[in-house]
């Protein structure tokens, strides 16, 4: 089966200094892989760079490909505004636009013209489908700043989910959050990695293990190895693997 | 939108970001260019330095406006500078913050004034005054060095405000900490150290003085003669323009253009100065 | 001597609050001087008949029309121009020698006294364009000298929204135009007003431009090109050639209320931008 993203040799520097080195590794489709490492291991960097968020700084340059669906997203000539769409990412931090939770929903899709009488259903999957429907289907119209930590970050889920994307991509989203919006959103991606496929960043290695199908180890700037969640927890296959797994250093 | 796209919609951004530029360089374009052909023309020597300014037979020495201008702007600094300084001091360092805050938009209001109100209050509550009790005409360097005076405080009291609340709270701290006063540690360390941003703030406010109009027509008097006591009836740079400028043809008109060169220019070092004394400051931290 | 640090400080206290006590005397002497002379002869009848007599007699609705239209005209020209500057300034581009310039030349504009404002207006829109002493000339005029007000008031605007919001509405795939339309422009909104209230504050009471770019006439205005009085020219006048005492404290109280609403407005404003931030 032809993996969804099929990283090849992706290496990305700042000012000229490498913060993620010559990086292999395919990502199956329908599946969530989980990125686990220490702080400062590239994992954020690599994250953003499957949707080209990283050309946000300023002098960033990149090297090697990554192919999505057989095409390398970093073409001259691909659509950026297009991957965007296609490959979705929810951040560390909930940031819920200062509109309603019924605007900051539909605003991607507004931003392609999407027609009005669709607006309404797209908002209530995307909301159910990130399991925040309960509780804000009675205020869609009021600020989405008036939600909790959890639920703000839920509906930056549906959000992305709104785009109807292909791919997922969420960096350590639960890490402010409380063990109980934590695990609503585990439940969630457990859930829609049938239809999307998720890549999760997490520093959390018991998360990892929970939901992840598949995950890769990086360390300082590079991958260190990729495999089944199973296989890696248990027998990983390189040492410096197995010493952040139990937690040698952290 | 959509048929322009993101590389038409920068480039028309860029192309409005420089509107102010164009209009500055279009402005000097335009006043240099009716000013400096009279000033090479006439002498540079004999427009500056020359106290006859009789536009009747054709003598356009400016000498005694621009001495008259540097009085009535010293004047200003004279007494606004000391009293902004001291409010701005007290208010951040006398009082509590909560009435700072309160008090600072309200001095801001007097720069909402209208320069004609202040003028015109000059002419009718201050000018019988000094006529009464110090004498002379009372339209005088007095006069307008007092309206200018006030007119600048805001900005004085504004931008020395925030140079002090710039000054690190470690200063303070170490300056109470060894037994000093607030008025000991206010003027031993923390004016010190917003020497820079106060002083800025000063310059900056010169060259507003110098470049008021309205309150001086109204309230300095206007006669063409180099002052010798501050109770003089002068006429300053910015005066002669806006006074004459009305009726004023050919070679006339381009000396008051002159005149408004002579100005920019004087203006404009004083603002490159003030800009230099505040980025020292930056530096320095 | 040496004076007790006790003495100093309580002596400073003194002197310094004193000095801080006369400033706020003196604004409340000459608000309080105008209003007390002014505010007998103001009436809504002032405010809307013509003036007649050379401003001996009547109202000033004629001025009262030009004070208004002055500034919106010069609020008009100035605001796209000063907001898209501050935005291409933040957006668009990094730190370079293009935006050095670009600080450089708002700067310098906002150094320049008025009266030159009106030197040039007057050379180049009055007598080089031919547009005469108008309406259009001052607004324009106005216009130039407000912009550097605008732009730094903008720029602070578009700068305070947070850097989050821009990086959510790229990853929900908009453009960079698109997210300073939707997103940055919307919440820079407050900030933004505030600088054109300003704007307006300073178009309100400038003399010296609008006399040398609008004209001085009476009447009331029918089209751009017609010259106008503001009110402040008309205290100026009144006042100076010593028409009509009354009538000029009646303006200058108007003029006053005015001005200290638009800053007011400005200031709350300004306020509630920092209320929501926090």
């Amino acid at each position: 089966m032809k993996p969804k993203f099929d990283i090849q040799g992706l290496s990305v520097y700042f000012h000229r200094v490498p913060y993620l080195r010559s990086v292999h590794l395919t990502v199956p489709v329908n599946r969530i892989l989980g990125i686990i490492g220490p702080s400062g291991s590239g994992k954020t960097t690599f994250l953003r760079a499957l949707n080209r968020m990283n050309e946000l700084e300023p002098d960033s340059h990149v090297e090697g490909a990554a192919l999505l669906d057989g095409r390398d997203i970093y073409h001259p000539k691909y659509d950026v505004v297009g991957l965007r769409k296609k490959v979705g990412m929810v951040f560390a931090l909930p940031v819920a636009l200062p509109m309603s939770i019924y605007d900051n929903v539909v605003y991607g899709p507004r931003l392609s013209g999407s027609q009005r009488h669709r607006q309404d259903g797209l908002v209530e999957t995307s909301l159910k489908a990130a399991f925040l429907w309960d509780e804000v289907k009675d205020r869609l119209k009021t600020s989405a700043l008036r939600l909790s930590g959890g639920q703000q970050q839920r509906l930056c889920l549906a959000r992305t989910l709104a785009l109807e994307p292909e791919v997922i991509l969420l960096d350590e989203p639960c890490s402010g959050l409380d063990p109980i919006s934590t695990g609503k959103i585990e439940e969630a991606l457990t859930l829609l990695k049938e239809r999307y496929t998720i890549i999760l960043v997490t520093n959390n290695t018991k998360q990892a293990a929970r939901i992840s199908n598949e995950v890769a180890f990086f360390l300082m700037g590079e991958m260190v190895e990729a495999g089944p969640t199973e296989r890696i927890f248990t027998r990983p296959g390189d040492k410096r693997t197995n010493d952040y797994i139990t937690g040698r250093f952290g | 939108m959509k048929l322009i796209g993101e590389k038409g919609v920068r480039g028309i951004l860029l192309g409005i970001a420089f509107s102010a530029l164009s209009a500055l360089l279009l402005i000097a374009l335009f006043i240099m260019s009716e000013g400096l052909p009279f000033m090479f023309r006439y002498g540079l020597k004999g427009f500056l330095f020359s106290s006859e300014w009789q536009p009747e037979i054709g003598k356009f020495g400016i000498f005694p406006m621009i001495v008259s201008s540097l009085w009535v702007t010293l004047g200003a600094m004279a007494i606004g500078g000391p009293l902004g300084v001291a409010g701005a001091v007290f208010l951040t360092e006398f009082v509590p913050r909560s009435v700072m805050r309160v008090v600072k938009p309200i001095t801001e209001l007097l720069a909402g004034i209208p320069s004609v109100v202040y003028g015109f209050i000059g002419v009718i509550v201050l000018a019988p005054l000094i006529r009464g009790h110090l004498g002379g005409p009372g339209l005088s360097v007095l006069a307008g060095s007092v309206v200018l005076g006030i007119m600048i405080l805001p900005t004085v009291i504004s931008i020395s405000i925030d140079s002090i609340l710039a000054v690190p709270q470690s200063y303070r701290e170490g300056s109470l900490a060894l037994g000093a006063t607030t008025w000991q540690t206010v003027h031993m360390v923390t004016v010190k150290a917003a020497r820079s941003g106060i002083i800025a703030s000063i310059i900056l406010a010169m060259g507003r003085a110098l470049g008021e109009t309205m309150a001086v027509i109204m309230v300095a008097g206007n006669s063409v003669k180099i002052p010798h006591s501050p109770l003089d009836s002068v006429r300053t740079l910015t005066a002669n323009i806006a006074l004459e400028m009305g009726y004023a043809t050919g070679l006339h008109r381009q000396a008051l253009f002159a005149t408004g060169v002579v100005l920019f220019v004087m203006i404009m070092v004083l603002n490159i100065v003030a800009g230099l004394a505040i980025r020292k400051r930056v530096g320095k931290k | 001597m040496r004076i007790p640090p006790r003495l100093t400080q309580a002596g400073a206290f003194v002197i310094l609050g004193s000095a801080t006590l006369l400033t706020l005397a003196v604004l409340a002497f000459i608000i309080g001087f105008v209003l007390q002379k002014g505010l007998p002869v103001l009436s809504l009848r002032f405010l809307f008949t013509n003036p007649q007599d050379m401003g001996r007699a009547g109202g000033i609705l004629p001025m009262v029309v030009g004070t208004v239209l002055l500034p919106v005209l010069a609020v008009t020209l100035a605001t796209p121009l000063g907001v898209g500057t501050a935005v291409f300034l933040t957006e668009y581009t990094r730190e370079s020698r293009v935006t050095r310039l670009i600080r450089f030349g708002t700067d310098c504009l906002a150094g320049i006294p008025s009266i030159i404002f009106g030197l040039f207006g007057f050379i180049f829109f009055v007598t080089t364009l031919r547009m005469g002493w108008s309406i259009l000339s001052g607004g324009l005029t106005l216009a130039f000298m407000i912009l550097p007000t605008i732009i730094r008031t903008s720029e602070e605007a578009v700068k305070a929204v947070p850097k989050s919001f821009r990086e959510v509405s790229f990853s929900l795939g908009a453009t960079r135009w698109q997210t300073v339309r939707k997103v940055v422009l919307p919440n820079a909104l407050p900030g933004i007003v505030t600088g054109v209230m300003l704007g307006v504050a300073r178009s309100i009471e400038e003399t010296a431009v609008v006399i040398f770019t609008a004209g001085s006439a009476l009447r009331m205005p029918t089209s751009l090109l017609d010259s106008t009085r503001t009110m402040a020219v008309h205290f100026y006048i009144l006042a100076r050639e010593g028409i009509s005492t009354e009538n000029a404290y009646g303006t200058a109280a108007t003029l006053v209320i005015l001005i200290l609403a638009v800053n007011l407005l400005a200031y709350w404003l300004m306020h509630r931008v920092m209320a929501k931030r926090s």
